[in-house]
């Protein structure tokens, strides 16, 4: 699977989302960086990730590694 | 999931204060994630129950749907999940495992 399309898929579930994903075709990293995980969980945010990615995320994607950020908090990890 | 295997599962986690659902055992993760999460749990050195999903296709997929969660591995703490490898390694490195660790084994 192409890093491009978990983003894509990522990015047209999640409007207004900053994605970044890098990966070798098994294992991929998503760096997301969206307001809607404003006052959620880090539980409640990678849920999130997995309700858009629904069915991809048990059948095609082997292992995924989630790091997600309001604005506010990428804009000091920066 | 049948009726069984949810119900397996809860006592699993009603029983033990710690249960971590991996691939592999704690001598011998058969996955880069699961080891992570058992090198973290044995580096607070709290007592945990590891289920390998591996030895039990039932369980591996029955804890997916009764975390509603994808992937393993899969952590609970005083009956509550608490996430997969991602977020167990972010609670460390933010220090807020530990505290949760400690309150469970109480």
């Amino acid at each position: 699977m192409d890093p491009k399309e978990i983003q894509i898929m990522i990015e047209n579930g999640m409007s207004g989302a900053n994605v970044n994903v890098e990966g070798d075709g098994t294992h991929f990293e998503a760096v997301i960086v969206s307001q809607d995980f404003d006052g959620k969980t880090l539980l409640e945010r990678h849920q999130l990730i997995y309700k858009v990615l629904g069915d991809a995320m048990k059948e095609r994607i082997h292992a995924l590694s989630l790091k997600t950020y309001t604005p506010e908090q990428w804009e000091n990890i920066k | 999931m049948s009726e069984d295997i949810k119900n397996k599962i809860g006592s699993q986690i009603e029983q033990n204060n710690v249960v971590l659902y991996m691939k592999g055992t704690k001598d011998m993760p058969q996955c880069g994630f699961s080891a992570r999460v058992v090198q973290i749990l044995n580096s607070h050195g709290v007592d945990y129950e590891a289920v390998d999903v591996l030895e039990d296709p039932d369980i591996r997929q029955g804890i997916k749907e009764f975390s509603n969660w994808p992937t393993i591995p899969q952590l609970y703490v005083g009956g509550q999940f608490v996430g997969g490898c991602d977020i167990c390694v972010e609670m460390e490195e933010s220090g807020e495992l530990g505290p949760i660790l400690q309150e469970a084994a109480k």
